[in-house]
C-alpha cells in the first residue's frame, strides 16, 4: 500500500500494531499517549480484538504477560510514570522469555514530573528498568512514519528473539501529525511450541516461569539469555548516518532530538563547519560500532538529549573516551533549539568541549 | 471394585508442603474438579507467589507462574486470549488479599470468566510466618509477636463477604478442609466454580479456610481444631453469592 494518510504519531502506532496482527491491547489512561488507547478502544471491537482498560498499569502489564504466555501478539502503552509501574511485569516477561510490545511515550520526570516530551527514561529502557539482568529491544522513532514502521518491526523482533521490545517515543512524536504510509498486514511467522494453550492431552505440560531456586540453573538461564542478546547486538543494530562522510564533529541524537539536530548540522555546514549526525534507531542494542568508527575521524561528539544526559554514557563507552564528548540538553519537557545544538557543535569544533 | 487413584490432573512430582499442611488436600480437590469436568486438555493454571509458588510442578495442565498478587490479571490475559480454555488461579491470603487485592477486586467486578481458588490460612507461610491480611485479632505471628493489635495493624479482611457486595462476580463461596464433611463440601463447591466457567457464567471464587501447623506452632491435629474454634467463627462458611441461582429464584 502506497497511499499516505495524515495521522498522529500515537494513532500510527495503534494502526501499525493492528496491521501487525496484534489483537490484544491493555492500557491505563495517561497523558501523552492518550490517542493510542482511544484508537484501540474504537478499532479492536470491530475486528474481534480485545481492548481492555485495566485497573492499573501493573494489571495491564500482567494481562500482557497472560496473553504473551498464550503465544499471541500483545501490547500495552503508557508514559513515563506508568512505565515505572510496569517494570515488575516487564522483568517477569523478560525472565520468562516472552515476546510483547511496550510503548513508552515519554514525558518529563522524575516523580509525577510533567506532561511535556522527554527522553529521561533512557536509562530505564536500555539498562534493564526492573530487577535482574535483562534487556529489552528498544526502538526510537523520530517521525510518525517510524512510529508505524518500528511498531511492526518491534513485534517481529520480539517474536524472533522471544523477548519484550519497547518503542521509546516521546510526547512530541506522539502528538504530532504527519503523512504516513501504513505498513502492510502481517503477523507472527514464528512457531511458539512453548505457549500455554492447553496440553490437549497430547504433550507434557508447558510452564511459563521465571523462578529457578537452584542457583546453578538460574545462572544458566542468565547466560543463555545473554547469548541471545549477543546475537541481537550483532544483527539488529539500526541507525542513520547523516553527513558523516567527512564530519569533524559528530552529533548523536535520537527521536525528536535527532530532528532538531539535523537542522543544526545543516546550519553548521552552511557556516563551513563539517558536522554530521549519528541517529541511533535502536538504543539497545546501541550502535557502538558506528560511534567507534566515527571516533577515529572526528574531533568530538555532541550528545543531544531531552534529559540530564543519559545516552552520553553509551557514547563515551562506545568511543572509549578517545575524543571529547559534550552534552547539549534540555530537560523537564523542554526541547533544545537548533541554535542551541549549533552552539554546542561550534564549541566542539573550536575545541571548547 | 473401587480403586483409590491419584487424579489425572496431578503430576507425579513430590509435594514440598510441610507435614499436616492442607495445601495437599486443596490441590487434590482442584485436580479432581478438572478431571470431573473433563477439561484437563484445555486447562491453564496460574500459580501465585507464596507457599503454592511451585504449584506449576504439581498440576498436570499448562501453567504460568505469576508475580506476587498478579494472578487474576495474568488469568485475565490468558482468558481474553483463549476464551475456550479453562483458566484458574491458585492463591494464598497474602497474594490475593494484600498485594493482589486490586487485581482480585477488579477481576471480580468485570465478572472475568475465570476460577479463583483462594487459600486462607491467616499467615504468610513461605516467608516464615508473618502477619497476613487475614490474621485474626490477637494472632501471634513473626511480625505481630505480641498478637495482632487491631489499633496498630487494623482488622482482618473478609474477602468473600467483601467481593459478594459487588454486582460483578457470579459465584463467591467459603469452604474449609478441616474435617471430612467440610472436605466433601469443598470438593462440590470447587467443582461448581469450574463448571460455572465452562458454562460461561463468570468469575467464581472459592475461599478455602486452611491451616498452617508449622507457622501457627501447632501439631496438625491441633491446627485443625484451631480452624474450627477460631477461624471459622471469624470466617463463616457458606455461599455468599450465586448470581445464576439468585436470578433463577426470582
Amino acid at each position: 500500500m502506497s497511499e499516505k494518510v495524515l495521522m498522529k504519531g500515537n494513532e500510527a502506532i495503534a494502526e501499525a500494531a493492528i496491521r501487525a496482527g496484534c489483537r490484544h491491547y491493555f492500557g491505563y489512561p495517561i497523558t501523552p499517549q492518550t490517542e493510542l488507547a482511544a484508537y484501540m478502544a474504537k478499532q479492536m471491537p470491530k475486528i474481534d480484538g480485545v481492548f481492555l482498560q485495566a485497573e492499573s498499569e501493573i494489571s495491564a502489564i500482567n494481562m500482557v504477560y497472560g496473553v504473551a504466555s498464550a503465544g499471541k501478539r500483545v501490547m500495552t502503552s503508557s508514559s513515563s510514570p506508568g512505565v515505572s509501574l510496569k517494570q515488575e511485569g516487564i522483568s517477569y516477561i523478560a525472565g520468562s522469555d516472552l515476546p510483547a510490545l511496550i510503548v513508552n511515550v515519554e514525558r518529563g520526570g522524575p516523580g509525577l514530573g510533567g506532561i511535556q516530551p522527554s527522553q529521561a527514561d533512557y536509562f530505564q529502557a536500555t539498562k534493564g528498568g526492573g530487577h535482574g539482568d535483562y534487556h529489552l529491544i528498544v526502538l526510537t522513532p523520530a517521525s510518525v512514519q517510524e512510529m508505524a514502521d518500528l511498531t511492526a518491526l518491534a513485534f517481529d523482533l520480539a517474536d524472533k528473539y522471544r523477548m519484550p521490545a519497547m518503542l521509546l517515543a516521546d510526547g512530541t512524536i506522539g502528538q504530532m501529525m504527519e503523512p504516513v504510509e501504513l505498513p502492510a498486514e502481517s503477523g507472527c511467522t514464528v512457531e511458539k511450541p512453548w505457549a500455554v494453550t492447553g496440553t490437549k492431552m497430547a504433550r507434557e505440560h508447558n510452564i511459563v516461569n521465571s523462578l529457578y531456586l537452584v542457583p546453578e540453573e538460574l545462572e544458566k538461564t542468565n547466560f543463555e539469555r545473554f547469548e541471545r542478546y549477543k546475537a541481537i547486538e550483532e544483527n539488529e543494530v539500526r541507525y542513520e548516518e547523516f553527513m558523516m562522510d567527512d564530519a569533524e564533529v559528530c552529533v548523536v541524537a535520537f527521536g525528536i532530538a535527532a530532528r532538531v539536530s539535523k537542522n543544526a548540522v545543516v546550519a553548521a555546514r552552511k557556516e563551513g563547519i563539517k558536522a554530521g549526525l549519528i541517529r541511533p534507531i535502536t538504543v539497545w542494542p546501541f550502535p557502538k560500532k558506528a560511534v567507534a568508527k566515527a571516533a577515529a575521524q572526528v574531533k568530538g561528539f555532541v550528545s543531544v538529549e531531552l534529559s540530564m544526559g543519559q545516552m552520553i554514557e553509551d557514547v563515551k563507552l562506545a568511543c572509549d573516551c578517545r575524543v571529547p564528548v559534550s552534552l547539549c540538553n534540555r530537560a523537564g519537557g523542554m526541547i533544545p533549539s537548533p541554535d542551541e545544538v549549533l552552539a554546542a557543535i561550534k564549541n566542539m569544533q573550536g575545541g571548547n568541549a | 471394585m473401587v480403586v483409590f487413584e491419584k487424579p489425572k490432573s496431578l503430576t507425579d512430582a513430590e509435594l514440598h508442603y510441610c507435614p499436616g499442611c492442607t495445601h495437599g488436600i486443596i490441590h487434590r480437590l482442584v485436580a479432581e474438579a478438572i478431571d470431573a469436568t473433563g477439561v484437563e486438555g484445555r486447562a491453564v493454571g496460574v500459580a501465585p507467589v507464596g507457599c503454592a509458588v511451585m504449584a506449576y510442578n504439581y498440576f498436570a495442565c499448562d501453567m504460568v507462574e505469576a508475580a506476587h498478587g498478579r494472578a487474576p490479571a495474568v488469568a485475565t490475559g490468558l482468558k481474553r486470549a483463549m476464551p475456550e480454555n479453562i483458566i484458574f488461579t491458585y492463591q494464598g491470603d497474602g497474594d490475593l488479599a494484600s498485594i493482589g487485592m486490586c487485581e482480585t477486586v477488579h477481576a471480580a467486578a468485570r465478572n472475568e470468566n475465570i476460577t479463583v481458588i483462594f487459600v486462607n490460612n491467616a499467615i504468610y507461610g513461605m516467608t516464615g510466618g508473618q502477619m497476613a491480611p487475614t490474621s485474626l485479632p490477637g494472632q501471634v505471628t513473626q511480625t505481630s509477636p505480641y498478637g495482632r493489635d487491631v489499633k496498630v495493624a487494623g482488622y482482618p479482611v473478609r474477602v468473600s463477604e467483601m467481593l459478594a457486595a459487588l454486582d460483578g462476580p457470579e459465584f463467591i463461596a467459603r469452604v474449609a478442609v478441616n474435617n471430612v464433611k467440610n472436605v466433601r463440601n469443598a470438593k462440590k463447591i470447587i467443582q461448581k466454580a469450574f463448571e460455572n466457567q465452562i458454562e460461561g457464567k463468570g468469575f467464581s471464587l472459592v475461599e478455602v479456610v486452611s491451616s498452617c501447623p508449622t507457622n501457627w506452632g501447632m501439631t496438625p491435629a491441633k491446627a485443625l481444631e484451631w480452624v474450627e474454634e477460631k477461624m471459622i467463627p471469624y470466617y463463616p462458611l457458606g455461599v455468599y453469592k450465586d448470581k445464576s441461582a439468585e436470578e433463577a429464584a426470582k
